[in-house]
């Protein structure tokens, strides 16, 4: 079983945000609390429905991720572009 | 244009403040997400993959320049400096807060603009030709008729919970620049043998995961009784269409299990029997609308403009963008000018909060103060004095608006692609940008002539790839981004659909098959003349298959 942190999007203005080990939603997936097993994962999905609850997040949910030398990194694409932004700049479609 | 009576506004209004109770009770925790949503996307807030997205209505594509530069200013107080113009015309905002968006609806009722009908299973915002009122041909503005039908479907009744979301596009000429075909309902404005106006009726197109061409109902429908026609076609889509099966619930899936004879059948029994005096709206009334449309107070000009043309033959670049950009009036002396918002590297239909103000004020000066949006994700400024161009030319440049490429094979059409769609499996504005940059020589380009490469993220087919000359879906294959090639696909008065050429490219490929079908085009056209279309309809699919797939 891969390791899984949960995502969701801010109530307040949409933005990504993960589970940190503090408790606190951030946006930064490096601060993520990383789940190993099935007691793990579902102690944060139970933290997500209680932040559901709470109005601070949306739609909560796990998703896989790999622990390497480079940190946290989601295992499917969609998720890495969530975690990081679009991958163009904003605006005007000047070059950048 | 169209000038909200007192009804209107008094609609917008109530509307903004109810949505400020509804996203106060949202943020108090009263409402959940279940009984939220809903709500906002009568309001056009969804939730995107990094922010919500707040998507504005602008029907038949038809902006003030008031209504612009309150674009730029929502742009620059609520969002990040920029807006997104969208092929069903409208905008979209890509980063506004939650709690932000009851101000910026209040702010958009002030210049008349909203978010309705931008979103859920209702009649959609209208669109139209983007140079209805200056077209060359055309038989009268088609946004007359688009007004009628937007009041006649906002907030109508009986159509607010259809089994599925339902789009309605407007044309008055032989050329057909609003992909008629490819709607629920596409209406085409003639006139019969006795002069009468009516429209040919076609049902049942659309792209997305099926993607079907519209046929033709009704040759001829008398103007007078569009609204009631149109009920009747509503209501047996809403009586018949399923409710069970989201990828079957589009009209064109209705329309083909009963099969075209029958659906005609079902909606001219039902439309006879409809009391249509009180439906279709009385004379005065459509002429109360039509006033509306007048045409703006044009100056009596010789056909063709001495100064315009001598700089044209004197100055090459202006020559090229002249060629590229800017179509024929229907008035002597003028010109209809599209802005790109393809710059070679850019990102399709994004448009900065200055540039927004600048159009505004080049509106203001040069095209009595109208803007249009295209469904291929440009601006347009229909009404420019020919004299004028080389003045709108320089200043469009300074804006980086004027790249002479519209029509041309960089004026790509992408969908948001999963840099911002929560719907969408691959990117699809980082393909667009490569292979603008790949093509952007000018010559070449030219000598390329008329290519549309259209470019969606997923199978919902935003960025029309189902009617690209050359179209591009992207797909996800075990987590990687691949794109499906189509060939021969046509949103123009000739319509068809793209087949599908064969298997996917990885990303780094796909720039390279553009350019391989480019290039076999080239070799195979008959002459400059024929254009890839053409060439593609005459010579089939073998050759390109041949060139992307036989040595590799």
């Amino acid at each position: 079983m891969a390791a899984q942190v949960i995502t969701a999007n801010r109530l307040v203005d949409g933005a990504v945000v993960y589970l940190s080990a503090d408790g606190q939603w951030v946006q930064s997936l490096e601060e993520a609390s990383v789940a190993e097993g099935e007691a793990a994962a579902a102690a944060l999905v139970a933290a997500g429905d209680r932040a559901v609850a709470g109005r601070l997040v949306v739609a909560p949910y796990l998703i896989e991720v790999d622990r390497g030398p480079e940190g946290i990194q989601p295992r499917r694409y969609r998720e890495r572009l969530r975690a990081t932004g679009p991958s163009i700049p904003f605006g005007g479609g000047m070059k950048g | 244009m169209y000038q909200y009576d007192a009804h209107d506004r008094q609609l917008v209004l109530d509307r903004v403040e109810q949505f400020r109770g509804q996203v106060q009770r949202r943020l108090s925790g009263e409402l959940s997400e279940e009984e939220f949503k809903p709500l906002r996307l009568m309001n056009g807030l969804y939730l995107q993959l990094h922010a919500y997205m707040l998507r504005i209505a602008i029907p038949y594509g038809t902006l003030s320049s008031a209504q612009l530069r309150k674009l730029a200013h929502i742009a620059r107080r609520y969002d990040r400096g920029y807006g997104h113009f969208t092929t069903r015309q409208n905008l979209q905002f890509n980063w506004p807060a939650l709690a932000d968006t009851p101000d910026i609806l209040a702010e958009l009722a002030e210049v008349e603009m909203h978010a309705i009908q931008t979103s859920g299973n209702c009649i959609r915002n209208v669109t139209a030709d983007h140079f209805a009122g200056a077209a060359a041909g055309e038989i009268e503005d088609p946004r007359i008729w688009c007004e009628i039908i937007r009041q006649w479907s906002t907030f109508h009744p009986e159509f607010s919970f259809l089994p599925r979301k339902f789009k309605i596009a407007v044309t008055a000429t032989e050329q057909d620049r609003a992909a008629l075909r490819v709607h629920d309902i596409g209406l085409r404005l003639l006139r019969d043998h006795a002069g009468q106006l009516g429209f040919e009726v076609m049902v049942g197109g659309g792209q997305g995961r099926t993607p079907v061409l519209a046929k033709t109902i009704r040759p001829f429908l008398a103007a007078e009784h569009l609204l009631s026609y149109l009920e009747a076609i509503l209501r047996t889509y809403n009586l018949l269409g399923r409710r069970d099966n989201l990828y079957k619930s589009r009209i064109k899936i209705l329309v083909d299990s009963v099969g075209p004879e029958e659906f005609t059948r079902l909606v001219e029994e039902e439309w006879r029997q409809m009391p249509h005096d009180r439906i279709d709206l009385p004379e005065a009334e459509i002429q109360r609308i039509r006033a509306h449309f007048a045409p703006p107070p044009f100056e009596a000009l010789p056909q063709r403009d001495a100064e315009f043309e001598l700089r044209r033959r004197g100055d090459p670049a202006f020559a090229r963008w002249v060629r590229a950009n800017v179509s024929p009036h229907k008035q002597p002396g003028y010109a209809i000018v599209t802005l790109s918002l393809k710059p070679h590297g850019g990102i399709p239909g994004d448009a900065t909060a200055e540039q927004m103000d600048a159009v505004a004020d080049l509106a203001d000066r040069y095209s009595f103060g109208e803007i249009r949006v295209t469904h291929e994700q440009n601006l347009a400024l229909v009404h420019v004095r020919q004299r004028d161009l080389g003045a709108l030319w320089h200043s469009l440049a300074e804006l980086n608006l004027a790249t002479p490429n519209v029509g041309l094979a960089t004026d790509i059409i992408a969908c948001p692609g999963l840099d911002y769609c929560s719907l969408a499996n691959a990117r699809s504005i980082p393909v667009a940008q490569r292979i603008s940059l790949a093509l952007q020589d000018l010559d070449r380009l030219t000598g390329v002539g008329e290519l549309k490469i259209k470019i969606s993220g997923c199978i919902n087919a935003c960025g029309h790839h189902h009617v690209g000359h050359i179209g591009i879906l992207g797909v996800d294959k075990k987590g990687e981004e691949f794109y499906q090639i189509t060939l021969g696909g046509s949103a123009d008065e000739t319509a068809s659909l793209g087949e599908i050429v064969g298997p996917a490219f990885s990303s780094e490929r796909v720039v390279w098959a553009v350019e391989t079908i480019i290039a076999t085009y080239l070799s195979l056209r008959r002459g400059p003349e024929e254009r890839f279309l053409d060439a593609y309809r005459r010579i089939g699919p073998d050759p390109f298959k041949e060139a992307l797939y036989a040595a590799h």
